[in-house]
């Protein structure tokens, strides 16, 4: 009785003597291999070369600074509280007479770690910031050769001043309805004309 | 007398750098084909076009720690690839690579030496080869290392019979020389003698595969199951000795191919090239042109050597066994039976 049409039926077929001879079917193999050389490469020459990524990839995080400068991050700890992966541990400290170019409130923080190896890249810290400080950006994080080394602290993760990075991509109006933000016609970092870019895609 | 000397010296280090970096340039082009043929890039990084990578790897090799075993046979251990090596560059003593040329008024051969038992001489030397592989196998004091080099001595001599009846058919075709410069003179003034032995080119290219352990008959060093082969024991330039020496092997093969059935420097219609270019016999062009052409050849075998490698799986020992003594023996004695009935109609042979 036949349950279902699944089942085939097994050939054990003698050869032919033309196959036997292997030659034709060696010939007809090499030609399948000889084909490929006119076929597309399929490697990416990486350093020079990078795939592109969606434009809402979630990588190495950044801390932004504001236009003037100054860093944006409070120490709040919202991040950390947030992080599901438990990756970020930051210290706070008081701002001191004549930082102010550095930081933009008076409570900043002093020493701010994530743990490359521990984040999931889910972007939820991003969600959490109230301050607009932690973006994540299309950059891939470094291969390193230790595990401290995936510790990654401010040298690594707040931005150049004379280096900008871009968050545009992440910064859309959706997320700042999302987040109520205060003053968003007057707020420096939203861009309307980026904004609209955003909303697009 | 001083002129020959030194007019033998320098063909002798010619033709032993050529072989040489024709065979690392081999493992470059190898790498390369082989990623092409798998839709990769292959190595681009040392140097332009990743040509600098032999001397990359062969660099590597000799930076190896080099290890020779405690329980092995250390003189027969170092004699191993050292043969394996030495009878490779011998063999390239006897190839004609380009017609005669006059060079500052005399008459030069490029060529190391003309013996008219050229082809006995290459057979030897490569049965020779062997011993360095069963040396080296034995030597390492290790089962696998043994078994390898039992799967490659064997495999090779059971090779050898085939490919050495094709020859004795291409040598009735060509009037009974074993000169491999009168071989490839008479395929100047008639035919190649591809035209005449189609089957015994396709044996001796069979043989050729097997005789130069490559894919697919590398079963001697297949790693799967015997942890390299004959040469598992082996490491740094000793190791790169017996990988050296294989490339080594597929350039002489080829060479001797081109020159036996594909006319070696001759190509079609090259006197008529010649004339139109005004080139007198003995002319350093004309020498020129036909090491080109001899080259073009030779890069083409090189290429479908490793294109088989590259396309084919590996063969089972007893499939390879039994291809060799009862396949391609009866074809190849076929073959010389069709020989000798086509020369004598041909009037090449008499009774």
């Amino acid at each position: 009785m036949q349950l279902t049409n699944r089942s085939k039926v097994v050939s054990n077929k003698v050869q032919t003597a033309m196959e036997q001879l292997y030659l034709p079917g060696i010939l007809k193999g090499m030609l399948i291999t000889g084909s490929h050389l006119f076929k597309r490469r399929a490697t990416v020459k990486y350093p020079e070369e990078t795939r592109p990524v969606a434009p809402v990839y979630r990588g190495w995080h950044v801390l932004k600074r504001d236009e003037n400068g100054a860093e944006r991050c409070t120490a709040c700890g919202l991040c950390a509280v947030a992080c599901p992966a438990e990756a970020i541990t930051m210290e706070s400290a008081e701002r001191k007479k004549g930082e102010e170019g550095l930081y933009r409130e008076e409570k900043y923080a002093k020493v701010y770690e994530i743990n490359m190896l521990r984040c999931i890249f889910c972007g939820l810290c991003e969600e959490a910031c109230p301050k607009e400080a932690i973006f994540l950006t299309d950059r891939l994080v470094d291969t390193e050769y230790e595990r401290e080394d995936f510790v990654y602290g401010k040298s690594k993760l707040t931005e150049k001043v004379d280096k900008r990075i871009d968050v545009s991509k992440r910064q859309t109006l959706a997320v700042a309805e999302f987040k109520k933000l205060p003053g968003l016609k007057h707020n420096e970092m939203w861009d309307s004309k980026k904004i609209d870019k955003g909303n697009k895609h | 007398m001083l002129t020959f000397i030194i007019y033998k010296l320098i063909i002798c280090v010619a033709v032993f750098g050529l072989s040489l970096a024709v065979a690392a340039y081999s493992t470059l082009w190898e790498r390369k084909l082989s990623a092409l043929l798998q839709d990769r890039v292959g190595p681009d990084r040392a140097g332009p076009f990743g040509l600098l990578q032999p001397l990359a790897d062969g660099g590597k090799m000799f930076f190896k720690e080099e290890i020779i075993p405690n329980v092995s046979n250390k003189f027969l251990f170092i004699l191993g690839p050292s043969l394996v090596m030495l009878t490779a560059l011998m063999t390239g003593a006897v190839i004609p690579w380009a017609k005669d040329a006059y060079v500052g008024g005399t008459l030069y051969s490029m060529q190391i030496t003309d013996i008219n038992i050229g082809i006995l001489y290459l057979f030897g030397v490569v049965s020779v080869g062997v011993y360095g592989i069963m040396i080296g196998g034995w030597a390492s004091n290790n089962k696998y290392a043994l078994l390898g080099s039992m799967r490659a001595s064997s495999q090779m001599i059971s090779y050898e019979i085939a490919m050495g009846i094709a020859v004795i058919a291409l040598i009735i075709t060509s009037g009974g020389t074993l000169s491999l410069r009168e071989i490839v003179e008479q395929q100047d003034a008639g035919l190649a003698n591809i035209v005449w032995q189609p089957l015994g080119f396709i044996i001796f290219f069979v043989c050729a595969l097997a005789e130069t352990n490559r894919a697919p008959f590398d079963l001697p060093e297949c790693e799967a199951e015997l942890v390299g082969g004959y040469h598992t024991e082996y490491s740094s330039m000793k190791l790169g000795l017996f990988l050296f020496a294989e490339y080594i092997n597929m350039f002489i093969s080829s060479a001797v191919m081109a020159a036996f059935y594909f006319g070696g420097y001759n190509f079609p219609f090259a006197q008529e090239l010649y004339d139109a270019m005004g080139l007198a016999d003995g002319s350093k062009w004309i020498a020129i042109i036909g090491f080109a052409a001899y080259f073009t050849k030779i890069f083409l075998f090189i290429s479908v050597f490793m294109w088989i490698r590259w396309t084919l799986p590996r063969f089972r020992y007893d499939q390879l066994m039994n291809l060799g003594w009862r396949i391609l023996l009866p074809l190849s004695l076929l073959n010389l039976g069709i020989t000798v009935v086509v020369e004598y109609f041909r009037g090449h042979i008499t009774f």
